[in-house]
């Protein structure tokens, strides 16, 4: 199976885990999302080395995109690439930050180690909720 | 470059989001027990799909800028800490927003949210 394949199968799996089998339901929550956006922001620079200096190289027959050249950088952006790594690279982000905060979702709600509860911050932060 | 090119990503990940359980008392780190039972299927998933993306050759590391510390199955030791390391500045990331914002997860026991928002609130530690 390509990559391009596997990356997709993995996120419809993650899906299913959190909705259906385990129904954390965490894609349903904003909490979710915000920490996910951190998360990508992240992922991109932190990818983008990994893929831009070719530490990490591709097939491109495994991928949509051509295989990581072997004089040169990839594309920053085009030809199946997104901050030089492949676009697929994202689905599989996604599917092991999905998979790992599902599962400590899940354990935390069968009590295991529900404390220490996260918070308050030591610090004030912005977008903080106010004190009641 | 340096055979800890790939080292040094994942060491800037980590030491980059350790900040998260002091200021923002997390507490991942603290419930290392789920922390760590978190990590194990994790780590072997991804590292089943990697060795079968490495013997597909999906993709091939740069022995140049890895460890040369290599696993069965030609598996990088690089890649199996990055496995470790992204998963834990996930959940830093996750427990973050929470910890700022007091947005409702789901694994909090029942009562203790109210329209989203966590409403029990302890006396700040």
């Amino acid at each position: 199976m390509s990559y391009t394949a596997l990356a997709v199968l993995g996120v419809v799996l993650v899906v299913l885990l959190d909705l259906v089998a385990l129904r954390t339901r965490l894609l349903r929550r904003r909490a979710f999302w915000t920490a996910y956006a951190i998360v990508l922001f992240f992922q991109l620079l932190t990818n983008g080395i990994l893929t831009g200096l070719r530490i990490v190289r591709y097939d491109g027959a495994a991928i949509v995109g051509s295989s990581t050249p072997t004089d040169a950088p990839p594309p920053f952006l085009g030809d199946g690439r997104i901050a030089f790594a492949p676009f697929e690279d994202l689905l599989f982000g996604f599917a092991l930050v999905v998979l790992t905060q599902v599962l400590w979702v899940w354990l935390g709600r069968r009590g295991l180690q529900r404390t220490p509860y996260a918070g308050p911050p030591r610090v004030r932060m912005p977008g903080a909720a106010e004190d009641a | 470059m340096s055979r800890f090119a790939y080292l040094a990503v994942l060491v800037f990940v980590l030491v980059g989001t350790a900040w998260l359980e002091v200021l923002l008392r997390t507490g991942v780190y603290a419930r290392w027990r789920r922390l760590l039972l978190t990590l194990v299927p994790v780590v072997v998933v991804f590292c089943a799909w990697d060795l079968y993306a490495i013997a597909a050759g999906h993709w091939t590391f740069d022995p140049e800028r890895t460890t040369g510390v290599v696993l069965p199955g030609a598996l990088p030791l690089d890649e199996v800490l990055f496995f470790v390391v992204v998963p834990i500045a996930a959940l830093l990331t996750l427990e973050a927003v929470r910890s700022v914002t007091r947005w409702e997860v789901g694994d909090e026991p029942p009562g203790a949210c109210a329209g989203g928002l966590r409403v029990d609130d302890e006396e700040p530690r």
